[in-house]
């Protein structure tokens, strides 16, 4: 059992801003720029109107609100595709403007962390492809993935800085009648949604004040070029990612801090498939349980993929040796749906959850009995033939 | 710094590295020529820059609260250049990394998990049995996103293969189609693959592949995976008039 070291939230100190000519990494941007200018590739811009956030060093992140590109997470739209169905609902829900693209593959990176059949080349390139395919359609990419994003970062860094690379990839590219494009920023969906959140606080229907949630940040957001997430002063003082916390205190919930909060969730890319005992100890005993000793949350809120997935479906097994477990596991978006009315079945699609979340709904005010039993009503329509598919409009049938 | 000849002590007292197992029946140069290999990587040079030894590295470190690893000796061996311990930890670490990259806070700038990321990667190139092993039981994965696109599809989902998930596997994997229908994003409507992914978007996903050398490094991994999967994109790109 480790002893708590968490610090009350209230106790961090409010540093002076952080100024981005002291920033001890390079703008990767004027980098861009520099080989755009040289005809090496091109940056496709972030189209307008974009919102302004601040990222770690203190420089600034452009973030559009829509014209976007939507590069969906084969582990959320596969086993959990609430998460992605939340994503594209919000989007409408502010007439947004967006592709949801068949033109996307994976960024294979969740293959490649788990089993090296790859190599850089190969990678840049399955990055390149989908960059240049978002280009194409002059949509700006949206990458719902928390690892795509990471890596993609990553890639980016790596096209600037190896030309060898680089020229590899373009020939690549080349062969595939497509430019080396790169975009001028890379673009997680909670970073949308962190830019979005007072307007998302503004069509909040259902009172979330009673809700404490903890908040799990996702490894590959921001610890792989920890420069580009976004941080703020006036959340944890700016000495942590401000994304998924600014989103939860906007909607008047609580945070549970707790002290293992820079732990991973234990998902191991190779582990949660193959050597899952690793992914559900450390997700139950280094996080839920932690959580519980120390905030007791109703539900722990995150904004990967892979955190969602371990977090949730680890805590069965634990239960079934009396663990101190049984806490639900939402992402961002879910939790922002399900504040502005999304249903949780239609659009969030609970039933891919495997941890009990129906004392959550309660404290949210939603009757889950009864919206369980209309989309029972949906599947009967869709076994009897009378609609092939469930609609947008079916979803937000009343 | 590069090595060119096999420091005398740990050649001759194995003992006197850090490695308590050093393949002994593998050849020193054989060793060394994988780790010139994982040097010779554009990316070694971003993620090595010494060692302070400080451990905040394992600290910060998942695999290391559960396995008997540590991201702080790949960095020394990597940083002392110990072919021989590199060799080992090549066959009987890296493989518990879970690449979170929670070492990259290394006050040094390292980054273990790239590091690892760079072992593996030679390991699986040169067909090393340990990563053949390591990577049992993982060919449908590599096979799914190869020749789909996408890694996690909803069809994964049987009790079988996540039992420890609860009854819950079973009922979605029961109700797969109908759920799947019950989507309102139109690319959703999906059991084989994530979501749909065009024809020509595939073509051009095995396009790189084949130009990337990926399909050596499958073919060194698991030769029958490498196969099928070349079968796959052979019939595809056929249909669509490559000469492959
Ligand atoms: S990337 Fe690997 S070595 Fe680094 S902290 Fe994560 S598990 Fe440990
Ligand atoms: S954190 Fe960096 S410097 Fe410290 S032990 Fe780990 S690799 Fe070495």
């Amino acid at each position: 059992m480790i002893e708590s070291t968490s610090i009350p939230l209230s106790a961090i100190r409010k540093p002076p801003l952080p100024n981005p000519a002291d920033a001890p990494t390079e703008d990767i941007r004027e980098q861009l720029y520099e080989l755009e200018e040289a005809g090496e590739l091109i940056v496709q811009r972030v189209p307008g109107p974009y919102i302004e956030v601040m990222t770690k060093y203190g420089r600034t992140k452009k973030i559009p609100e829509q014209m976007t590109w939507h590069h969906k997470s084969c582990g959320q739209c596969g086993h959990i595709p609430g998460y992605s169905t939340s994503i594209f609902w919000l989007n409408r829900q502010f007439g947004m403007n967006y592709v949801d693209p068949t033109d996307q593959t994976s960024c294979t990176a969740w293959n490649y962390y788990a089993s090296a059949t790859s190599n850089a080349v190969a990678q840049a390139a399955v990055a390149s492809r989908n960059f240049a395919a978002a280009y194409e359609t002059g949509y700006f990419p949206m990458i719902h993935c928390g690892t795509s994003y990471g890596h993609y970062k990553e890639t980016r860094q790596e096209i600037v800085h190896h030309p060898e690379l680089r020229r590899k990839v373009r020939d690549i590219m080349a062969k595939l009648n497509k430019p080396l494009v790169v975009p001028e920023e890379i673009v997680h969906y909670s970073e949308w949604i962190h830019a979005m959140r007072d307007r998302i606080a503004k069509k909040q229907v259902r009172d979330f004040s009673s809700i404490t949630a903890s908040i799990h940040p996702a490894c590959h957001y921001y610890k792989l070029v920890t420069e580009d997430a976004i941080y703020d002063p006036d959340i944890y003082g700016g000495q942590r990612t401000a994304t998924v916390t600014g989103i939860v205190e906007a909607l008047g919930s609580t945070v549970g801090d707790y002290s293992t909060f820079f732990d991973c969730c234990g998902f191991g890319f190779r582990h949660i498939l193959v050597q899952r005992d690793f992914s559900r100890s450390f997700a139950t005993q280094r996080k839920i349980e932690i959580m519980k000793e120390e905030a007791n949350p109703d539900v722990v809120i995150t904004h990967d993929t892979g955190c969602v997935t371990t977090l949730d479906k680890s805590q069965f097994a634990a239960r079934a040796h009396q663990r101190n477990v049984g806490v639900p596991v939402l992402s961002d978006a879910q939790y922002a749906a399900l504040a502005m009315g999304a249903h949780p079945y239609r659009i969030v699609q609970l039933h891919w959850h495997a941890t009990d979340y129906t004392a959550l709904l309660e404290k949210m005010g939603i009757d889950w009995e009864k919206a369980w039993v209309e989309f029972e009503g949906d599947l009967k329509r869709l076994e009897s033939g009378e609609i092939e598919y469930l609609s947008w409009e079916d979803a937000d049938a009343k | 710094m590069s090595v060119t000849a096999p420091p005398a002590r740990f050649t001759a007292d194995p003992g006197a590295t850090l490695s308590p197992h050093s393949y002994l029946d593998v050849a020193y140069e054989d060793k060394l020529a994988l780790w010139e290999e994982v040097k010779a990587d554009d990316r070694f040079a971003d993620y090595l820059y010494g060692c302070y030894e400080c451990g905040i590295c394992v600290a910060a470190c998942p695999s290391a609260k559960f396995y008997d690893f540590s991201p702080r000796k790949i960095a020394q061996a990597a940083a002392r250049e110990d072919v021989e311990l590199i060799y080992e930890q090549m066959n009987d670490d890296v493989w518990n990394c879970s690449q979170c990259f929670s070492c990259n806070r290394c006050p040094r700038e390292n980054s273990p998990g790239g590091l690892i990321t760079l072992l593996r990667e030679v390991a699986v190139r040169n067909g090393l049995g340990t990563a053949k092993e390591a990577l049992e039981g993982y060919g449908r994965v590599v096979y799914k996103i190869m020749t789909t696109g996408t890694q996690i599809s909803p069809d994964m989902l049987q009790p079988d293969a996540f039992p420890d998930w609860g009854p819950d596997v079973e009922k979605t994997s029961d109700n797969l189609e109908l759920w799947r229908r019950a989507l309102p994003p139109e690319t959703l409507h999906t059991t084989e693959m994530s979501w749909q992914v065009s024809n020509e978007t595939l073509i051009e996903l095995y396009l790189i592949w084949l130009h990337s050398d990926v399909m050596d490094m499958i073919a060194e991994a698991d030769e029958g995976l490498h196969m099928i999967i070349l079968d796959v994109m052979e019939e595809t790109l056929e249909d669509a008039g490559y000469e492959v």
